[in-house]
């Protein structure tokens, strides 16, 4: 790892459409391995909200434990984050959302954060839908404790202990399109041109948005045996389709692609790729991750997307106001209604 | 033997079988004698169970105002439950009745000479009124309550006006649960000697009191103090905590012009999940709440860690049950003492709040919100299972319209454009030990920080320095010295000159003591005594230990639990502090206190360190 932030920047980094640079989204400097996956899905994340002129400062980023979940420190400088415990970021963002529901909600995490002792959280805040972008960094090994397997990793797959793994893995994408997750999305952090404009479409995405992205251990599982390795999954990456974001204000032609509008007026624009499932139909998506996993490969882009499903704080009916911008006035019944429920006490 | 005779100042103890709809007919009970000015303490011992096993409801009739169990049996027994019938017999003092659906005479193995045995033809007289057998079911609770107001002279017209107050809604019911009372009532005139030696007269003991459960006052409280969202997993013995507040909240805090909540609460999928949003929304600036028991903080262990290492105001109302494990669910304990002022790893103490009445709890639990938003915190409110889920009688609830919430230190905008110095999450710029905090998206440049449960300096960035990991801990030792000062002082119950022996108790245990040691009294020997109400200790508790040379620890669990966080706190000598113990599940009884103070006093040494 480097330990100098580097001072130079690209002379042609212009100020984006809110008059922030690039730099205005980066962070600390990563204390991850060099050529780690996760510092690239920093970058495209840094990028994203760039391009998207984010305030940064409206970005909540959330994060368990682990390699992934220290990245939070590495992009949105100005964004308050929040390191919580292994596996419980979910429900920590679940807690924040409703506290101000006018924040962007973006949690990190990784495949042992997800997968293993955070399945359960990871499981009922798709089912609550709740507005956030939740980006797994998925590197199929415990990176921090040396590299043992997790339960992303493939039957037979070998970490650089060379043990093959014998458990069949989770899918975090199969198990979001089964228990009703409303955008579901895989990619690869060596893939920046997919990947940036996926961050985009799950930012704006009115719900629970899930980025699964392949992101290789290069200390412990970049090695041949590995299925998480660079190698392994550019040979056999399969894109369902070409992604690309179009916000509110752009102007676009009509091209044939299947454009989803968001509820803010932006637009995702899929290009589906021959022989791909239409990523409105829940049921094709499920089928489509099964069958190309069977073929071995790794289906990638925008996998389903349903922008209608309310989200958490549509299904409460709650205020428009954040919640904790109330005060005494709209929260306490006051010293009048007590005495009624004394009256009913006697 | 001679007939018990007591006029207001007796124990009535009903035997019945669960979901059967006995609860409303013994409340109407308690709340009639209630209404006649006389003080009760109604406790419901019920099994962890939907239907079919045995329960009880024991009231505690007292113009002197015990509203603790008594102990030492009962005087009078309504058994409408033949499965508990052998031991709702024995327990009945001797001089006391039994009163009994007499379906079946009482076997002649179980008959007793030195009680009154008073047959109640209930199934009989359902079965000749009513055709449908739920109605049977239903009209036999209200029957014998309509029979014990002829057998103890309840005033009929508060039974009636209790009964039109309890259908208000349904208007149509009012006249044949009336007919039930009097067909009770009637019989019991008829065919025995009314009233019994045992009977109320009216009086006017009982002020403004209110009849009230915990956990409602509870949730009404976190209403009150302003808690906005809410993770939670149903839990016996708290989850009516949660009900209270939802349907409070309801009818409260719909916003006038779109109808809309001005609350949440999320049904979460395990405790450690409704801990994780009590937390994420009180660091996002809510006021944020969970109501659980012991195996729930068991769970949310980890997390309150992490609350306390970052500063996380959160709060959470513990209704403790009888532990360890599953334990006892129905079954009341303060057995989770240590285990909130300890929970997590590492060097962790937490606030801990201990109400003894529904008042109480209503105030702790808004105040609660200000002193963990002061502190920056977890606070905890340790409620029981008695103080929970019975009705205690209790000072009314009140409310300081002028009150405003203390949100402690928050750093606005504007504060944050005026600062010149660098803002520090963790920096001690008032010296007393709680930095200030900034709610996400307060300012585009200025206050952004990185929460977090490794170790941090005071601008909130990752270290693994030794020294200042030992400043922040250092810190945040000092920020529990300001908690001391901040949290509820202790009563001091009872005082007099130059007393050598005190008692010291807490929570749902103080009806109970206060009576043994008035007995004591009586009897001769004069005890001080203080009633804790926070942990960490003021120093009026520390004072109070100094100044006596033996002071009985009274409280409800097998461990001396409190007794061991002041030995731990104050360095005290722990043969000073006396255990006096009760932790069958049942509420600790007056009773049961005085004997084993009584046995140390006479037996001295350590005879009574075992309970």
């Amino acid at each position: 790892m480097s330990y100098i932030i580097p001072r130079f920047r690209h002379p042609c980094t212009a100020p984006n459409g809110i008059g922030y640079t690039r730099k205005d989204y980066e962070g600390a400097l990563s204390t991850l391995c060099a050529g780690c996956g996760h510092d690239s899905i920093s970058a495209a994340i840094v990028q994203a909200c760039y391009e998207m002129s984010v305030e940064p400062h409206l970005v909540a980023k959330l994060s368990g434990i682990g390699c992934s979940s220290k990245t939070p420190a590495y992009f949105l400088r100005q964004s308050h984050g929040f390191n919580s415990v292994h596996g419980r970021m979910p429900s920590v963002a679940t807690g924040a959302n409703l506290a101000n529901r006018d924040l962007i909600y973006l949690g990190v995490s990784g495949d042992g954060d997800t997968a293993s002792i955070g399945l359960g959280q990871f499981a009922h805040v798709m089912r609550r839908n709740l507005n956030m972008l939740y980006i797994i960094e998925n590197n199929g090994c415990y990176g921090l404790t040396k590299g043992q397997d997790s339960a992303t990793a493939d039957v037979g797959s070998k970490t650089k202990s060379g043990q093959a793994n014998m458990f069949s893995p989770v899918d975090p994408a199969g198990l979001a399109l089964n228990i009703g997750a409303t955008f579901v999305a895989r990619s690869f952090s060596g893939d920046k041109a997919q990947l940036v404009p996926l961050i985009k479409a799950g930012l704006h995405h009115p719900g629970f948005a899930l980025i699964d992205v392949i992101s290789p251990c290069v200390t412990f599982n970049n090695i041949p045996a590995s299925t998480k390795s660079y190698a392994y999954t550019r040979e056999h990456m399969s894109a369902a389709d070409v992604v690309d974001f179009v916000p509110a204000a752009a102007k676009y032609g009509a091209d044939g692609a299947i454009d989803v509008k968001m509820p803010d007026g932006a637009t995702v624009k899929l290009r589906r790729l021959p022989d791909h499932h239409d990523p409105r139909d829940r049921a094709a998506a499920a089928d489509a991750v099964m069958t190309t996993r069977e073929r071995g490969e790794v289906l990638t882009g925008l996998i389903y997307i349903d922008t209608d499903h309310p989200s958490l704080h549509e299904m409460l009916d709650t205020t428009e106001t954040p919640l904790r911008a109330l005060g005494e006035k709209e929260l306490c019944p006051g010293a009048k209604a007590l005495e009624a429920i004394n009256r009913n006490a006697r | 033997m001679k007939p018990l005779e007591s006029v207001n100042e007796f124990v009535v103890r009903f035997a019945n079988v669960n979901g059967t709809g006995s609860a409303s007919a013994n409340l109407l009970f308690a709340k009639s004698v209630f209404r006649m000015g006389i003080p009760i303490c109604a406790k419901n011992i019920f099994p962890s169970n939907i239907q079919g096993l045995p329960t009880w409801y024991e009231v505690r009739v007292s113009e002197k105002g015990y509203i603790g169990a008594r102990g030492d049996g009962v005087d009078l027994m309504v058994s409408v439950n033949a499965q508990s019938l052998a031991e709702d017999v024995a327990c009945v003092v001797p001089g006391g009745y039994f009163v009994y659906d007499d379906i079946k005479p009482l076997p002649a193995e179980l008959a007793r000479d030195d009680i009154t045995v008073l047959g109640l033809p209930l199934t009989e007289i359902c079965n000749r009124e009513y055709k449908e057998p739920r109605l049977r079911q239903l009209f036999k609770n209200v029957i014998y309550v309509g029979a014990l107001a002829a057998l103890v002279d309840i005033d009929f017209e508060v039974l009636k006006k209790l009964v039109a107050d309890q259908f208000e809604e349904k208007k149509k019911l009012i006249a044949p649960n009336v007919h039930a009372l009097e067909l009770g009532y009637n019989y019991a005139r008829k065919h025995f000697p009314c009233p019994l030696g045992l009977r109320l007269k009216a009086c006017d003991k009982t002020g403004d009191s209110i009849l009230l459960d915990g956990n409602t006052a509870l949730g009404l409280g976190a209403v009150y103090g302003g808690a906005t969202v809410v993770g939670w997993y149903p839990i016996t013995p708290s989850t009516s905590v949660i009900d209270t507040f939802r349907n409070y909240a309801a009818a409260t805090r719909q916003d006038p012009e779109t109808g809309k909540n001005n609350f949440a609460v999320v049904q979460a999928e395990d405790e450690l999940a409704a801990i994780g949003i009590v937390i994420g929304a009180a660091w996002n600036g809510a006021r944020s709440f969970t109501a659980t028991s012991g195996p729930g903080v068991s769970l949310m262990s980890e997390f309150l860690g992490l609350a306390y290492f970052a500063e996380i105001p959160a709060v959470l109302y513990n209704v403790q049950r009888c532990g360890p494990s599953t334990g006892m669910p129905t079954r009341t304990q303060q057995g989770d003492v240590l285990l909130c002022a300890y929970a997590s790893h590492g060097d962790t103490k937490h606030v801990l709040l201990f109400p003894s009445t529904p008042k109480e709890a209503f105030d702790f639990a808004a105040d609660a919100f200000d002193l963990a938003d002061r502190l920056q915190t977890p606070v905890m409110v340790l409620s029981d299972l008695d103080l929970g889920m019975n009705d205690n009688m209790s000072p009314p609830l009140v409310w300081n319209d002028n009150r405003k919430y203390d949100r402690g230190k928050v750093l606005t905008a504007e504060d944050l454009e005026n600062m010149k110095e660098k803002f520090g999450r963790y920096l001690d710029v008032d010296g007393d030990g709680i930095g200030w905090r900034t709610y996400p998206g307060t300012h585009p440049t200025k206050g952004a920080y990185f929460t977090r449960g490794t170790s941090h300096d005071a601008y909130a960035a990752y270290t693994e320095n030794s020294d200042i990991y030992l400043e922040s801990m250092r810190r945040l030792e000092k920020k529990w010295q300001t908690a001391r000062t901040l949290v509820p002082a202790p009563e001091t119950e009872r005082k007099g000159k130059g007393r050598k022996r005190g008692a010291l108790y807490y929570g749902t245990t103080m009806h109970a003591a206060r009576e043994a040691l008035d007995r004591l009294a009586e009897e001769g020997t004069e005890l001080d005594a203080m009633r804790i109400r926070a942990f960490p200790f003021s120093k009026e508790v520390e004072d109070f230990i100094a100044a006596h040379d033996e002071i009985f620890v009274i409280e409800q669990n097998r461990d001396a639990q409190m007794r061991s966080l002041l030995i731990n706190e104050f360095d005290v000598n722990p043969d000073r502090l006396v255990r006096i113990l009760y932790y069958g599940g049942k509420p600790i009884t007056a009773h049961d206190i005085h004997e084993k103070i009584v046995r140390h006093l006479k037996d001295g040494a350590r005879s009574q360190n075992v309970a």
